[in-house]
């Protein structure tokens, strides 16, 4: 007789790896996960949270592509602490220890009009979902995309593809224009009306955009990166307040009102494991 | 002559907050015959009564009394799938030992004299599980072919899927963690039950073909509808309480500010106390307050000193609690234990506010002093806030263990689910099934926050309904 369960152990399986770029010591990761159930249940703005070995941590990744029939999800993750460099030394064939998902609330699509999506550094990675799900609803589309430097821009042919038009820089001005994505967006605003604003990257980043677009009074969308330990709204660690109430970005989230949130209330709950990083950082690395 | 109570052998407080190794020994052999040969037998033992899940008591412990181990065993397992846990866990003060006859009428729990039945019953489940005794299946053919699917892995989940496999059904349990066991995993720590008793108990359930899936957030990755879909004739949902409370106070959000379900989850399921060999981090303060009166306080107060221990961090954890000690619904032993080990408990007290550092971390605690008032809608006096009794006090970390919501992953996701006013799911007193035909439901998602043993108490009903469910089910199918 077959095991039932043994069906089960071929999840969570590592389809293919690659690095999508690299600069300065820094890297991005895109995996392929094999997780069928969560591949059909998947949409535009849901995560997962995944654990790369049985004594790791949980971590939260949004899903960047689901693709039922193949039964697979596309996760992309740049290496900023201890466990997304870890997931990035993961090979094609390996398995991670856990994956559950798809958590968080969907984005709602619908035909707003004209949408532009902002996304910044991996935060690109995140939009380009949502970028697809608004354009196949029948939206005007406009992506803003922006990273450091040119070695770090990531899915730029995606996201072309994705919208109707697509603004790039670079801070640095090795590619693209050169500036800030908000720059971009300060000139969209003030050219047209938009109807939608949906901003995912580094949180000063979503903050500056919640700052271009308020006095043009367009609803802006973020989705927000707090710390989670379940991500099923047991434990509370990734509550943020918005509109001053106290809300939880793994169920009641991820994405809320930008100009909502308070800002430098998750910009400091964010840090407050920076020592502990760097430590099991280190010890990694002299190891 | 009426004995004296055994005493119960626990590890040198000295020694014990310096790791996460078990707290009560346990009785040896000898205690427990003398124990148990205290206990009169009562014609009309009300202890029984007492238990949430009915174990014959005064059977069992007579069968102790004769050396009959075995016996003792199956009479439990009769009724109660997990006595190691059980025996360890149980708030028996307020339950069967609060029944028991040398309790005093009108106490607001049970004496030192009253029986120490949960320790009997913890001795038995050891022995039984030591020696691999195992009940019975009796599995009944008119159950062939059913297939129950139980959501959640904790306490409720765990004994509707014994109860429902001992009769031959055929279940499978949903666990969203990555591992099993729920709030007595990621809740309880393990110096109060050591995890290798919740294997073996979880590992009997195995052994009665019971199949665990982890991972699995029904609700989100299955909803109810795909569960049907599969072949499920019935659905248990245990998936427990699920949200934490916080104050609703100023500076709540600061960074070092802890729900105990956080606290406890990183260290308990997450193994944040090895840092770094485990990966999940967890900050340790100098000046710990932990906010509530019950168990969960308890433990995360005991956690808490734990840490500071480890990290050679001079031991400063206070609890806070609005009432008096006596008001206090942990189990009297955590408190004992808790004081042992050197917490102090600040009572008659309200936070107010947090207040911050330059980082933004909690520095300081502001709160006031209480006196009680009259009695509120639980029957405990309401702690009334005495004016100008504003103080200060450090506190780098803060637990707030006050209480949890219910869970609404799934009932958002099943609007058929009807809810009650707090969100948790209403069932049939007498069925424990819900608005939705085939579903039942048991445990903290049912209302409040209840103990281990109730929620197994009403998982034990719902699978007694799920049985006629399924017969009931099967002859209108056969009908047709």
């Amino acid at each position: 007789m077959v095991k039932k369960g043994s069906n089960v152990e071929k999840f969570m399986k590592i389809i293919d790896k690659e690095f999508l770029m690299e600069s300065q010591g820094t890297r991005i990761v895109k995996l392929t996960i094999l997780v069928p159930d969560i591949a059909a249940k998947a949409k535009a703005g849901q995560f997962v949270v995944l654990m790369v070995k049985e004594e790791g941590e949980r971590i939260p990744l949004t899903v960047v592509k689901a693709d039922p029939v193949k039964g697979t999800v596309m996760l992309i993750a740049q290496e900023a602490g201890f466990t997304t460099k870890l997931l990035a030394q993961m090979n094609a064939g390996d398995f991670l220890y856990s994956v559950v998902g798809p958590l968080g609330h969907a984005t709602e699509i619908k035909k707003y009009g004209k949408v532009i999506l902002v996304g910044g550094g991996v935060g690109i990675a995140e939009i380009y979902p949502v970028a697809q799900a608004f354009k196949d609803a029948g939206n005007e589309v406009t992506a803003i995309i922006g990273s450091r430097t040119k070695e770090l821009l990531i899915l730029e042919r995606e996201l072309k593809e994705a919208s109707d038009a697509c603004v790039v820089l670079t801070d640095d001005g090795s590619y693209g224009r050169k500036g800030f994505v908000t720059q971009a967006l300060q000139e969209l605003l003030e050219k047209s009306k938009y109807d939608l604003v949906y901003a995912v990257g580094p949180i000063p980043m979503m903050r500056a955009v919640s700052l271009v677009t308020k006095p043009f009074g367009v609803l802006t969308l973020v989705s927000l990166n707090a710390i989670m330990v379940d991500g099923t709204g047991m434990c509370g660690g990734c509550r943020v307040s918005v509109a001053g109430k106290v809300k939880f970005s793994c169920v009641d989230g991820p994405e809320f009102d930008a100009s909502q949130v308070d800002w430098q209330e998750l910009l400091t709950r964010n840090s407050v494991y920076t020592e502990q990083e760097k430590h099991i950082c280190r010890l990694h690395n002299a190891g | 002559m009426k004995k004296e109570p055994v005493n119960i052998k626990e590890r040198e407080h000295a020694a014990r907050v310096k790791d996460f190794e078990e707290v009560v020994q346990g009785f040896s052999e000898e205690e427990a015959l003398q124990e148990a040969s205290r206990c009169i037998q009562c014609k009309d033992p009300k202890c029984v009564s007492g238990c949430p899940v009915g174990i014959d008591i005064k059977t069992f412990i007579g069968q102790i009394t004769r050396k009959d181990y075995d016996g003792a065993y199956s009479t439990i397992r009769q009724k109660n799938n997990f006595p190691s846990i059980c025996g360890r866990v149980c708030p028996a003060e307020y339950q069967c030992r609060k029944a028991c006859v040398f309790t005093k009428k009108g106490e607001p729990f049970a004496s030192g004299q009253a029986i120490g039945i949960h320790f009997l019953e913890r001795f038995i489940g050891d022995y039984g599980a030591r020696k691999g005794l195992r009940v019975e299946s009796s599995g009944d053919a008119k159950y062939a072919g059913a297939r129950v699917a139980v959501v959640g892995s904790g306490p409720a989940g765990l004994c509707c899927a014994g109860e429902l496999a001992r009769r031959g059904v055929r279940v499978t349990v949903f666990e969203g963690l990555h591992k099993t066991g729920g709030v007595l995993r990621y809740g309880i720590p393990p110096f109060r039950l050591p995890r290798n008793i919740l294997d073996l108990e979880i590992d009997s359930l195995k052994e009665l073909g019971v199949e665990i899936r982890t991972n699995t957030i029904i609700g989100k990755v299955k909803l109810l509808e795909d569960l049907f879909a599969e072949g499920f004739s019935a659905i248990f949902l245990g998936m427990g309480a699920g949200i934490p409370s916080f104050l609703g106070i100023p500076g709540e959000n600061l960074c070092n500010i802890y729900s105990a379900n956080e606290f406890l989850t990183r260290v308990n399921l997450m193994g944040a106390h090895t840092f770094p060999a485990h990966h999940t981090p967890i900050n340790i303060g100098r000046h710990i307050v932990v906010v509530g009166g019950g168990n969960t306080a308890m433990d995360a107060a005991r956690v808490a000193i734990r840490l500071q221990h480890m990290r050679g961090i001079e031991p400063d954890t206070t609890v806070l609690y609005r009432r008096t000690e006596v008001e206090m619904p942990a189990r009297r032993l955590e408190i004992e234990h808790a004081k042992e080990e050197g917490i102090r408990f600040a009572l008659l007290v309200k936070p107010e506010e947090f207040l911050a550092d330059e980082k933004g971390f909690v520095r300081t605690i502001r709160a006031s002093r209480c006196e009680l008032g009259e009695p509120d809608k639980t029957g405990r006096r309401r702690p009334v806030v005495i004016e100008g009794s504003s103080f200060e006090a450090d506190c780098d970390l803060a637990v707030i263990a006050i209480g949890l919501g219910a869970n609404t992953i799934l009932t958002s996701a099943t609007p058929q689910l009807a809810t009650d006013k707090y969100g948790d799911v209403i069932i049939n007193p007498e069925t424990m099934e819900t608005s939705i035909q085939g579903v039942f439901a048991g445990g903290d998602i049912v209302g409040g926050e209840g103990t281990v043993i109730e929620a197994m108490g009403m998982a034990k009903k719902a699978a007694r309904a799920i049985l006629s469910y399924i017969i009931h089910n099967k002859g209108e199918n056969d009908e047709k």
